[in-house]
């Protein structure tokens, strides 16, 4: 087992490369994704962290291909996906898949549970024959705990935790190897959140999936990810392992995003000082220099020029002239 | 114990049911709430479990064709809320109790200046006392107040960002300057670093106007953070109620309470797996008999099938689960020892 991850470890399975996407808008080229570098081995979740608007959704949706990138590559196991002609990204779509935020407004209220799950299957054309067809959704259903007499049941009969489990199902259809997860528990209340973790953290174990977890909860990123990345206006500004990225975070961002958490302690009562003023700028057309300038603490005139990520110690990655 | 005239808002046996279609939902059932003066009471619980029904009733807000409620008492600083009429409640709501809803989006006008729609809310219970232009005045004064600059009291609520609507709401419910305040979620659409603006300037200006609160939340942390007091809801039943440190650091807790704080992934904890709470919530219109949590209860036991705890009690931590029992003999009448 440890030389399977060793070797992994070598060879991610997904990668992004310069990864931009800029959106034309009335007042000028919206930088969404702006020139973002990413690896995920294979068996390991690499949580994206940040608030609404950084582009965090956005770079979800490039990693599949859902939307085109201005610029950059995805290498999917080595190969670069952007290129890929229709017919091949087609069969490419069996094995990256993804699991929606809102149970409410991604499925069809039309479908019933065994339509909704059957659909990627019968698009697909995996079975010929109607007894096979049952068979796996039945075993679908099984394997993310929803029981079979609800197969006839449509969304609405369903609560919030059950809709998701059918979108995990769905995405888990056709045994895809890599799975965007896009705030697959916000919508949902905390008892059926920690289910929902535990089902996904499962799932990994048995089938060996690898995850990108999209979410602004940091408590929850810290309980599910390996990796970590923190963006801000369509920039990673801090790439770590989890556990590092808690207990020292570098970047004055991801210091005052961590300290903005409640935490469920009456010692850590809430304090002034540890507040963030301000709110996210305009991702239109922005200035050179670092993003967050306008709201750290720390900025500088050093934080009028452009930034790399650098490796300030081994596998921590930020982007702050602090540590240029 | 705290004196009674301390007392701002008190509740006693409240009931709401919603009749639709020949369909009964149990909202809320049987509840006692307590709030004095300056006090901030967190009430959590998760969707379904009654919280907003609750705060609609104090506000007698409920749907009139569904909604059916009956309370012991409902006293709001000293004047019975069940026997005011439908226009007296008017000239409460807003000026004496006022509410900020969960989604920022949705409850402000988009048709209305932002400076208006505050404007709206002083005008309303001042009108015979203030001018137009003190009117004007005093809602600029609360965009300051919020931290919007006043010259912004012209533009309209999509010009704002989601932090900056949820302050303009703040900014409508404090206008009046009310006794007390019930927020129903006000940071739960919002993004972190803002939640701890809103929340920073919410605990600023209740202290500033010595406002009492009821937050409604369904997040441990924000309550750590906030309240004095908390209450947990299920299945429309307050199940535990105590001061902040009984809540978060007692060791009689009710299982609900327990189950709760185990769902939430901890910062400071290295955990494989989180323990959620098995199962769902239980239907409204069909509640299970004895505890509503027994179906869900890890330490579920036969009494506790067929028969409705009574409150635990031990000092002003109270508890309804059969697994804490009061030393006196009344109690051991009911259930007897276990």
């Amino acid at each position: 087992m440890k030389d399977m991850v060793q070797e992994n470890v070598n060879t991610p399975l997904l990668e992004a490369i310069g990864l931009k996407k800029y959106f034309k808008t009335g007042n000028g080229l919206l930088h969404a994704v702006d020139g973002v570098d990413l690896s995920i081995p294979k068996g390991k979740t690499l949580g994206l962290v940040g608030e609404s608007g950084c582009g965090k959704s956005t770079l979800g949706r490039l990693l599949l291909r859902l939307i085109e990138a201005t610029e950059g590559e995805v290498r999917y196991a080595g190969e670069n996906i952007l290129n890929y002609r229709a017919f091949q990204m087609r069969e490419m779509r069996k094995k990256i898949q993804i699991i929606f935020q809102d149970p409410y407004s991604s499925l069809d209220s039309r479908m019933s549970v065994f339509q909704l799950i059957a659909e990627p299957l019968l698009i697909n054309r995996i079975y010929s024959n109607r007894r096979d067809l049952e068979r796996r959704v039945n075993e679908l259903m099984e394997t993310v705990g929803l029981a079979s007499r609800l197969s006839n049941s449509y969304p609405h009969e369903l609560d919030g935790g059950r809709r998701q489990r059918v979108g995990i199902a769905r995405s888990l259809a056709l045994n895809p190897e890599f799975i965007v997860c896009d705030e697959p528990v916000s919508a949902l209340d905390v008892s059926i959140q920690a289910q929902i973790l535990n089902l996904l953290m499962d799932l990994q174990d048995q089938m060996g999936l690898t995850y990108v977890f999209i979410t602004h909860d940091l408590s929850v990123v810290r309980h599910i990810s390996d990796e970590c990345a923190v963006m801000y206006l369509g920039q990673i500004v801090e790439k770590t392992n989890s556990k590092e990225l808690f207990k020292n975070p570098v970047h004055p961002y991801t210091q005052a995003l961590l300290k903005a958490i409640p935490v469920p302690r009456l010692s850590a009562a809430m304090s002034h000082e540890r507040i963030l003023k301000g709110e996210l700028s305009s991702p239109v057309n922005p200035a050179p220099g670092c993003r967050f300038a306008s709201r750290c603490p720390k900025a500088g005139e050093a934080c009028k020029k452009d930034l790399q990520l650098r490796e300030v110690s081994p596998e921590h990655y930020v982007m702050c002239s602090l540590w240029n | 114990m705290k004196q009674e005239e301390n007392v701002l808002l008190d509740i006693e046996d409240l009931v709401v049911e919603y009749h639709a279609a020949g369909i009964v939902v149990q909202a809320v059932n049987h509840i006692n709430l307590r709030l004095c003066r300056g006090e901030t009471l967190g009430l959590v619980g998760e969707t379904g479990a009654g919280k907003s029904t609750t705060a609609l009733s104090i506000l007698k807000l409920l749907p009139e064709r569904t909604a059916k409620m009956s309370a012991q008492k409902l006293f709001f600083d000293n004047t019975d809320l069940l026997s005011v009429r439908e226009a007296d409640m008017r000239a409460i709501r807003g000026a004496c109790i006022s509410m900020i809803f969960q989604d920022p989006m949705t409850s402000l006008n988009p048709v209305m200046t932002v400076g208006d729609q505050i404007a709206e809310a002083i005008a309303l219970h001042n009108a015979e006392v203030l001018t137009k232009q003190e009117i004007q005045k005093r809602s600029k004064e609360m965009l300051e107040l919020v931290g919007i600059p006043a010259y912004r009291s012209n533009d309209y609520p999509h010009q704002f960002s989601g932090g900056m609507k949820q302050r303009v709401v703040i900014a409508i419910a404090l206008a009046c300057q009310p006794e007390l305040l019930i927020a129903d979620e006000p940071t739960t659409a919002l993004d972190v670093t803002i939640q701890a603006q809103v929340l920073q300037l919410i605990a600023d200006l209740k202290e500033q106007l010595n406002t009492s609160m009821i937050l409604i939340t369904h997040d441990l942390g924000i309550v750590a953070q906030t309240c004095s007091r908390v209450a947990i809801m299920y299945a429309g039943e307050i199940v535990e109620i105590g001061t902040a440190k009984d809540i978060f650091e007692a060791d009689l807790r009710h299982p609900y309470t327990i189950g709760l704080f185990d769902s939430i992934p901890d910062l400071a904890l290295d955990v494989p797996r989180l323990r959620p709470i098995e199962g769902l919530m239980p239907d409204p219109t069909a509640l299970p008999s004895g505890c509503k949590f027994h179906p869900r209860c890890p330490q579920c036991m036969e009494i506790c099938k067929v028969q409705h705890p009574s409150l635990f009690v031990d000092q002003e931590h109270q508890i309804l689960c059969h697994l804490m029992k009061n030393s006196d003999a009344q109690d051991l009448e009911n259930g007897g020892p276990l």
